[in-house]
């Protein structure tokens, strides 16, 4: 199993499938019974009010957390427990609620880290810095410029990503993801706290790279507009369980949904 | 202007990706290399070589492998002590078991050894972070000087616990023992720190550093991009005990030729001095990492000189004095530069661009 598996698969067959995932610490039941699929090259879209689980969805995807029972089906293999090391070599990259970049380090330098899977010089040729060593690093460069034009990143390559904006913050983690060229991309909430202008730019690059690079899409968000807009298919959750899923059409008019969201009138 | 960046145009990878991008940098570093490899050794004295010189270049060997650990991947060490012991006594021990093997050799397998031994002391950093591997790595300081003190093989049952560095040519040249002349040790010395600064320089620009970045930034993240924790953290604990067991090595055949465990590795003599070298110089910084150490060596020469030669006070006096004085500036220099000399340089660079005409 491994990043060419996933790209093996034709678009629109599914990618991954989740069977009956249960996630619980102690006792609070984080995801009780959850099945769906992502297909291939679609903008997928997890939904629901806030401690719905989809967080530790995404982090159960990504092999960050381990489901208490259930499978993950990559590709059409099984697998139950993985390391976010083996998530992130079959080619899944994601971004966090709360920014998780390193902070120390430039913007370039952060989305160089995204490389570093596909980087192979051993440390003695590193340390040499010489031939090989030093190709291979002007090579994924370059592959990072590419993502640096696209992200209009230009202008903060050199500055440290802890004094950037929060907007800034939200894309340069993006492109950190990108730089990792993932066949599958997680993302949580990338347009939290944004205003409108600024979802648009996000929106427009999420499409983008659905439409150019053909990435599938798994993303948590709140802006039910922006949901609705971007994305072809969506789950919802509620305290851990799904309660509806669908295209965006069927997600707006379904009656459990919009309990959840708006509440329900007691029974007289 | 003095330091001005415009016109200096790149126009490949590769010539943005050097070390010193910068002309003035380049120059500024020719030079310093000019002085250190041709004028220097020539009006060498034995008192600029012990007082100054190759403590200077071994504390900076030191220091890059504490900055290493500490400054780049986040991992606090105060076994400095320890470590610079394994390489002081490897050495030895290597020295004794095999008379005929070049000196250079031996301090390399003595860096070896240590990097082992680092590897097995940074164990425990997979499961605890901050203060309580600091204390965790503390333990790795007493217990090796209490090893290499309690087990006689160490120090080949001699009655004093002590060992001393028999000689060593290199190019038919003593380096260690007590007729290696000032300049052959200063420049063994030197060559050893350009080598294995210009390595360690590298290893920081490329995937490794940036591994050991990531996991001292965000750990979660870093684990979810492809960076193995354990694997990581343990190649810091090796590369960085490799050149802090270097500059043990360093330290007992070049520098002192004869030591005693307890007194020489000591604590309050290597650990926490190595560890404000590069707190005062900058963690994460190369450049840090000599400044403190140059920092840290002239600062109670400086201090004598000022208090016993031009204010008058008695040497003991001036002793006691210079202990306060180190812990005050200590104080001052965390509370006002954190982030060490070299932030105070790039601030001086950043203002010697503009000069004169700031804006």
């Amino acid at each position: 199993m491994s990043l060419k598996d996933l790209k093996d698969i034709p678009y629109g067959k599914t990618a991954i499938e989740l069977k009956n995932i249960f996630l619980a610490f102690g006792g609070v039941k984080a995801l009780t019974d959850v099945s769906f699929d992502v297909k291939k090259g679609e903008v997928f879209a997890i939904i629901g009010p806030n401690g719905a689980g989809k967080s530790s969805m995404l982090n159960v995807i990504n092999g960050f957390y381990k489901p208490t029972s259930g499978t993950i089906n990559f590709a059409g293999t099984d697998r139950g427990e993985m390391e976010p090391e083996f998530a992130a070599k079959s080619g899944i990259a994601r971004t966090f609620q709360n920014i998780a970049l390193f902070k120390g380090m430039s913007t370039l330098d952060n989305l160089m880290t995204g490389r570093l899977l596909k980087q192979k010089q051993n440390f003695l040729m590193q340390a040499l810095y010489f031939g090989p060593a030093e190709k291979e690093e002007e090579e994924h460069r370059e592959k990072v410029e590419r993502v640096i034009d696209f992200l209009d990143l230009q202008s903060i390559r050199r500055t440290p990503v802890g004094s950037l904006p929060y907007g800034l913050q939200k894309r340069v983690e993006l492109g950190r993801a990108l730089a990792m060229e993932p066949e599958i991309l997680l993302l949580d909430e990338p347009m939290a706290g944004m205003n409108v202008e600024e979802k648009q730019d996000m929106s427009r690059f999420v499409l983008t790279v659905n439409n150019e690079l053909k990435t599938t899409i798994v993303l948590i968000e709140h802006d039910m507009g922006v949901v609705m807009d971007i994305s072809d298919r969506i789950v919802v959750l509620d305290y851990g369980k799904k309660i509806g899923s669908g295209l965006p059409n069927e997600i707006r008019s379904n009656k459990a949904v919009i309990d959840a969201y708006l509440g329900v009138a007691e029974d007289e | 202007m003095l330091y001005k960046e415009t016109g200096q145009y790149k126009s490949t990878y590769k010539s943005d990706h050097a070390i010193f991008p910068l002309i003035q940098d380049k120059i500024a570093f020719s030079t310093l290399m000019f002085i250190a490899f041709l004028i220097i050794p020539f009006v060498i004295n034995s008192y600029w070589e012990k007082a100054i010189l190759v403590p200077f270049l071994i504390f900076s060997l030191a220091a890059i492998g504490l900055n290493i650990l500490t400054g780049y991947c986040g991992q606090v060490s105060l076994g400095t002590g320890g470590f610079m012991a394994v390489g002081a006594f490897s050495t030895y021990k290597i020295m004794t078991y095999f008379p005929d093997l070049n000196i250079m050799i031996i301090i390399l397998i003595s860096g070896l050894i240590t990097a082992a031994v680092g590897i097995l002391f940074g164990l425990p950093s997979l499961r605890i972070k901050g203060f309580y591997l600091a204390v965790a790595t503390l333990a790795s300081q007493f217990f090796l000087v209490w090893l290499f003190n309690k087990v006689p093989w160490f120090y080949n049952y001699s009655d004093t616990g002590q060992i001393t560095v028999s000689e060593r040519l290199m190019f038919g040249v003593p380096v260690t023992g007590a007729t290696a002349p000032p300049y052959a040790t200063y420049l063994f010395c030197l060559i050893l720190v350009v080598l294995l600064g210009f390595a360690a320089k590298n290893l920081i620009r490329s995937k490794m550093g940036r591994s050991w970045m990531a996991i001292r930034d965000m750990d979660i993240a870093a684990e979810i991009i492809g960076v193995p924790p354990l694997k990581t953290k343990l190649s810091a604990f090796a590369i960085s005990s490799f050149y802090i067991g270097v500059a043990g090595a360093l330290y007992f055949a070049v520098f002192l030729g004869a030591i005693e465990v307890t007194e020489s590795f000591d604590i309050m003599t290597i650990s926490f001095p190595v560890l404000f070298m590069i707190i005062i110089g900058g963690l994460g910084s190369m450049l840090g990492s000599f400044l403190g150490a140059a920092f840290i060596v002239t600062l109670p020469i400086g201090l004598k000189f000022i208090m016993v030669d031009l204010v008058g006070l008695s040497a003991v006096t001036a002793k006691h004095f210079e202990i306060t004085i180190w812990g005050l500036l200590m104080i001052i220099f965390l509370i006002v530069e954190p982030h060490g000399l070299a932030r105070l340089w790039s601030i001086a660079k950043e203002k010697l661009r503009r000069w004169p005409f700031p804006y």
